[in-house]
This record gives structure tokens, sequence and C-alpha cells, in this order.
């Protein structure tokens, strides 16, 4: 309880709180324009959450290989082998999600005929044919994904908020709150 | 001997004639009228499923020939369902009020080598414009398939009126390609 939680580096603590932003305000707009009436607003979201689920395709495949590359400090010693074991499924099954939903969705959008034009200036390739059928198949698909993303998100934020306040553990600190 | 000959060139002559003027027959399964239109940029596709052509189109006499198209608006294939819905709106192509759109050609041009320029009115939604349209004519077994282009805006025929009016999220320029083939055509 008294050992230094160790921290994670700058590079990895900046990349964390970025996508934390975006994927969180991602799934919020995608909870909200997907229930407002087809409108000049609903088409912009749509794109919006578009280029943001790109971005952060590429963010997180440069989060992956960051941190690939940088050890994570280690968790510490008091922590029990469950634990250790759930942290690790918890973020493997984070990182799977990060690249999972948006690809389901950028499909899903070829598939439906709205290709994504990032920025509304640079096309994206389709991987996917404009096939009404297969958009049937992979609207619930990106759906359920950034449902479960969401689910693993506020069991991921759960777990640091118990650290933090009830083990007094100063896990916070390792992603760079306090100290 | 004599007489054969003036039968035959009779016969000719009234078919030729009867070429000039008759009627083409479409062949659906080989004609297609697509747009394009841009929506954020993204370039999104659509076609009419069910549409007709009346051509009375003679290569060899352009300026005497007649071609018209009526496209059911309802028929508009988008490839989403919502999408869909939302064009047949008041706003977009109000295709209840108005089901069809109409090209009625009034001056064909021959410019050689199977290309033609066909000047004409376009009418959606009951407003109309003057349209010249590049058409190039290819024949191969029998079928003659006219293939062109046009960009037309959509705002001047009040497609996507009111709130979509905003051509920074839906392009005012829509491009309409078609491919109509027929039977029945002279050749080139």
């Amino acid at each position: 309880m008294t050992s230094d939680p160790g921290r994670y580096n700058s590079v990895a603590i900046f990349l964390h709180w970025l996508l934390a932003i975006a994927i969180i305000g991602s799934l919020c707009v995608g909870l909200y324009m997907t229930n407002i009436p087809m409108s000049p607003t609903r088409l912009k979201f749509y794109n919006w959450h578009k280029w943001a689920g790109i971005i952060i395709l590429l963010l997180s495949a440069a989060r992956l290989l960051w941190r690939l590359l940088h050890m994570p400090p280690p968790l510490p010693n008091s922590t029990p082998s469950w634990q250790q074991w759930a942290a690790r499924a918890g973020h493997s099954a984070l990182y799977v999600f990060f690249f999972a939903v948006p690809l389901a969705g950028w499909a899903y959008s070829s598939a439906a005929g709205f290709p994504i034009v990032l920025f509304g200036v640079i096309p994206l390739p389709d991987w996917v044919p404009k096939d009404r059928e297969l958009a049937e198949v992979l609207k619930p698909i990106h759906q359920y994904l950034a449902y479960a993303l969401a689910a693993t998100i506020i069991v991921h934020v759960a777990a640091a908020l118990k650290h933090q306040f009830i083990d007094r553990d100063r896990i916070l600190a390792r992603m760079g709150l306090g100290s | 001997m004599k007489s054969l000959i003036r039968i035959l060139l009779v016969t000719t002559m009234i078919a030729a004639s009867a070429g000039a003027s008759a009627q083409q027959k479409m062949v659906p399964a080989q004609s297609e009228i697509a747009f394009i239109s841009k929506q954020m940029g993204v370039p999104v596709d659509g076609k009419f499923k069910k549409f007709d052509a009346q051509m009375s189109f003679d290569p060899k006499s352009p300026q005497t020939s007649k071609v018209s198209f009526t496209v059911d608006l309802l028929s508009a294939d988008i490839g989403n369902a919502e999408t869909e819905r939302e064009l047949k709106k008041p706003g977009w192509f109000d295709s209840s009020k108005f089901p069809q759109a109409t090209f009625t050609s009034t001056a064909i041009k021959g410019l050689g080598g199977g290309k033609f320029e066909v000047a004409g009115k376009l009418s959606i939604k009951g407003n109309s414009r003057d349209i010249v349209v590049p058409v190039s004519v290819t024949q191969a077994a029998g079928v003659s398939t006219a293939r062109g282009e046009f960009t037309l805006k959509r705002l001047e025929f009040k497609i996507g009126d009111g709130e979509w009016n905003d051509v920074s999220i839906v392009a005012n320029e829509v491009v309409v390609k078609f491919k109509i083939a027929v039977t029945g055509m002279n050749p080139l």
C-alpha cells in the first residue's frame, strides 16, 4: 500500500487520456446520432463519428505498437494473482475492441453505400462491397461491439476507482493523476 | 424482272422510312440510369430501377430524331432503406405528388463517330430546365447502346428543399449517368 505504484511513460499516458476522450466521445455521439430523425445535423454527426473512429483506429495502432515496445510498470506486488489476471484480460479486451469497433463501423459504412471520406477530403477504400444484406449484418455487430467496449470501459474505470479510493493504492498515479 | 426490281426497291424504301420513324424498343436489362450525389464529400450512388425511353432515333438523321425518357422516382435505389424513405419526402423528390421525372429532346445534333449532342427539357418535381447532354452510341449484335452523363443542380429542381438546401452538407451538383440499350435502331 505504501509501495511506489510506478508510472506509465509520458507517451503512453498522453495516448491513454487522448483516446479516453475520443472513445467516450464517439460512444456518446454514436448513441445520440442514431436516435435523432434524419436531418443535416444527423448527417454531420454520422460523418464526425466516422472520422473520429478512423482517428481512434490509427491512434490505437500507434498505441499498441508503443505498448509492445515499452513495458508498462509492473502491478504492485500486493495485487492478488486473480486481479493481475483480470487486469491483463481487461486490458487485452479493451485493445481488441479499440480495433474491432471502428473496423466494424468502417465495414458497415461501406456496405451501406456511404464510403468514408476522412474530413470530407480523403476517401478511404472500401474493404467490403456495397451490399444491403451485408450492411444489415454489420450494423448490429458494430453496435454490440461498441456496447461491449462501453461495458469494459465502465469495469476498467470502476476497478481503477476502487483501487484509488477503497484500496488507496494510488493507482491513478500510474496514469499520471496525482503522485 | 423489271417489276421485281421495282418491288424490291419500293420495299427497301418503305423499310428504310419505317426504320427512321419507328420507335426503338428499350432493353431494360441492359439499360441503367444512375446518379451520384455528394454528402460531406462522400459520393453516394443510386440508381433508378424503373424508367422507360421512347426513342425514334435515326443516327443518319439526328435532326429529325426524337428521344424522351420517363423515370419513376419512387424506384430510386440508393442501397439504404433510411435514405430511400427520406428521398420520397416532400423536401426531396416528393414522389407521391411528382412520381416521374421526364426528359424530352428538342434538338439532336450529330457530331460524327457515333457522338451526338442531345438538347432537351428535363422536368423534375414540376421544375423544368433546358439541358444539353453529350451522348455516344455504340452498336453490337442488333442492340444499340446510348451512353452519356450530365450534371444537374438539385436546387434548381427544389430537390432537397428547406433544411437540406445547405450545399456544404449535400452538394448541389448531382451527376446523372445513363446507359440505354435499344433494339431496332438504324446502323450508325
